[in-house]
């Protein structure tokens, strides 16, 4: 057990490495960076000035290096169009980016699991067929149209949800305001509904469909045949034996989804004006500031990167075959 | 996306064997019904692609302010129609979408195509090797995956600036993993197979046993994996596109023309957002009943578990 902890995080060490690593080419790979971070009516003293500043006159692997320090300690610059360290604006906005992730993965695996295993109990009926027809369309359908669609609709038509806004939950409560957090609850999830279910209906289709062949396979196993054989009811075959065993694949899921819906929600934030890290990308890139991009990238990535390190340990904490 | 169809790569491919199987496919397709149908759209998207500039009643670039804006079937300049209304600079969108059409598929295409290539490339000769070259080709693979793939779109093409070949570029490197992963694996399991063992005792060059010998036999999954790739590629072109990041302003994508959409949505001119969000829909989901229907085909086990 503890080999496989220690191999796995020195493997999400050297993902995070490799993640700095790509980041970096990203920046040269375009020729000197220094035009990345300099005004079109700087003089060629200046330039010189400022390259001479960021350290883009040295080798490529001491700014290599240089770079990889600076990220070590959150430090990746000023931002070009706010004046401040790049690292303070993304950690401001990233309490409401996991708010919407965390609320629209709720939404996605919440109703996933129901639908994927009622499809497989009614294999071949209408209620299978029709689950299944809705989690291809889901597939297909990008994010923001399904927001574009549902702010016309749900919004500007019918009246029923808020088209933008935001009401802070975690920000209250990492000031250590319980109460503010408490009664922010309910309008904090009304509006979150139209982009909470634009970014997780992909995530939906996709996992509905999974659970589906999971518990499919589940069912035909040998031991679901000895319980049904034994006159267990229905009911308790499936929540004592097929379930159970069905949820595994599931756990697995949640972590990679994270990052996924985390990529979503990016996008569909600039749709409905959502205060998180994915509009901050959107300004940023509009206005060429990289070190808002990569400063939002990275502690993205990282996110990804642990979120899965911690669903690698439960998943070998809860199933012992995991001993790799 | 996991669940590898493996039936095919049992025997070598030849000639007569291939001619069975299309007629199989065939007969498969007209029985399923939705593949026919998926297929007739893709027909349809692919005519339209080829032809557009001839189909399309207006031209997608000339702007006539006096008629922004206006709604579907509303007369437009020299007797002509909006069908589906104009946009903000006055432009037909119809037209746009039309051409549009073109540049989506394109798009799609060709990323297949460079990451299809980086991908089967890099499998073969993981696979076929293995050792130390295996191992650093798979984990690059792991590290990109780490990586949130519209995260590392949008890094790139910030910094390498948005156009339509830096886009290819950047969509079809963000697939060389699955195609990698796929090759090596089936790579892995026919090198030790008889005819590949006697074209290399016929003193074959490496090369040609990988490309000529072993290739031809990996050709099936690689299709299936294509049409989903194809789906999700033209998915991944929208939201680049629709964050700015896409084709020029002028050139008509769909994703382009939605993004273009959202300064309108408070004043509801819906069809700015609805029609090319329809054809990406429709799209999409034709490559994904296709692939599907492929999946099936080609490994009929996996039919049980949809």
């Amino acid at each position: 057990m503890w080999t496989f902890i220690i191999r796995r995080l020195l493997q999400s060490v050297i993902v995070i490495i490799g993640v700095t690593l790509i980041s970096f080419v990203a920046l040269q790979i375009g020729g000197d960076p220094t035009f990345l971070f300099v005004s079109e009516r700087a003089t060629p003293e200046e330039i010189e000035m400022i390259r001479k500043a960021l350290g883009f006159d040295q080798p490529l692997h001491i700014q290599y290096l240089t770079y990889l320090g600076n990220i070590l300690q959150g430090d990746f610059g000023n931002s070009l169009s706010y004046r401040q360290p790049a690292m303070d604006i993304v950690l401001g906005a990233l309490p409401a980016t996991i708010e919407l992730t965390v609320f629209s993965m709720i939404f996605a695996i919440g109703l996933a699991i129901p639908f994927g295993v009622f499809a497989a109990l009614y294999r071949g009926t209408p209620v299978d067929g029709g689950i299944m027809t809705l989690a291809m369309f889901g597939q297909s359908i990008p994010n923001f149209w399904l927001g574009i669609m549902m702010i016309l609709f749900f919004g500007l038509y019918l009246n029923w949800f808020p088209i933008s806004g935001h009401v802070p939950l975690i920000m209250p409560l990492l000031q250590g305001d319980f109460m503010t957090a408490l009664t922010n609850i309910p309008s904090s999830i009304y509006y979150m509904v139209l982009p909470g279910v634009a970014v997780g209906f992909y995530s939906l289709s996709r996992n509905a469909r999974l659970v589906r062949s999971s518990m499919l396979e589940v069912l035909g196993q040998d031991y679901v045949r000895t319980a049904r054989s034994k006159g267990i009811s229905e009911r308790a075959v499936v929540i004592n034996h097929a379930l159970r065993n069905a949820w595994l694949p599931v756990v697995t899921m949640v972590g990679l989804e994270f990052g996924f819906l985390l990529g979503g929600v990016v996008v569909i934030e600039t749709v409905f004006s959502w205060p998180g890290i994915g509009r901050l990308v959107f300004n940023a890139i509009n206005q060429k500031d990289i070190p808002v991009v990569q400063a939002s990238v990275i502690v993205l990535s990282v996110i990804f990167i642990a979120l899965n390190l911690i669903v690698d340990l439960i998943y070998a904490r809860i199933d012992p075959r995991v001993k790799l | 996306m996991t669940n590898l169809p493996d039936a095919f790569a049992i025997a070598p491919v030849t000639g007569s064997n291939f001619s069975r199987e299309l007629r199989r496919a065939g007969r498969s397709m007209v029985a399923a019904k939705w593949p026919l149908l998926a297929l007739a759209i893709l027909f349809v998207v692919v005519v339209v692609a080829i032809f557009g500039p001839w189909l399309s009643p207006l031209d997608p670039n000339r702007q006539n302010i006096m008629m922004r804006l206006a709604g579907p079937m509303a007369p437009g300049p020299n007797g002509a129609t909006f069908v589906m209304g104009s946009d903000a600079l006055g432009r037909d969108v119809l037209s746009r979408l039309l051409y549009g059409a073109r540049v989506s598929l394109m798009v799609g295409i060709s990323a297949i195509l460079v990451g299809g290539t980086l991908g089967t490339i890099a499998g073969l000769v993981s696979g076929y090797f293995g050792g130390w070259i295996d191992d650093v080709i798979m984990r690059l693979g792991d590290i990109q995956l780490a990586f949130p793939f519209i995260l590392l779109a949008i890094m790139f093409l910030v910094v390498l600036g948005p156009g339509l070949v830096n886009l290819i570029l950047v969509l079809g490197i963000g697939q060389w993993v699955t195609y990698a992963r796929i090759v090596r694996a089936q790579t892995l399991s026919l090198r030790e197979k008889e005819f590949v063992e006697a074209a290399r005792a016929m003193g074959d060059s490496t090369t040609s046993i990988m490309f000529r010998t072993i290739l031809p036999n990996i050709v099936a999954p690689l299709t299936v994996i294509a049409s989903f790739n194809v789906a999700s590629v033209i998915l991944a072109e929208a939201s680049l596109s629709f964050l700015g990041l896409g084709v020029p302003p002028e050139t008509p994508t769909w994703g382009s023309m939605l993004a273009q959409s959202r300064d309108q949505l408070i004043a509801n001119k819906w069809w700015l957002a609805v029609f090319p969000g329809m054809a990406i829909v429709v799209t999409v989901l034709s490559f994904n009943i296709i692939g599907d229907w492929l999946r099936d085909l080609l490994d009929p086990r996996l039919k049980e578990r949809g």
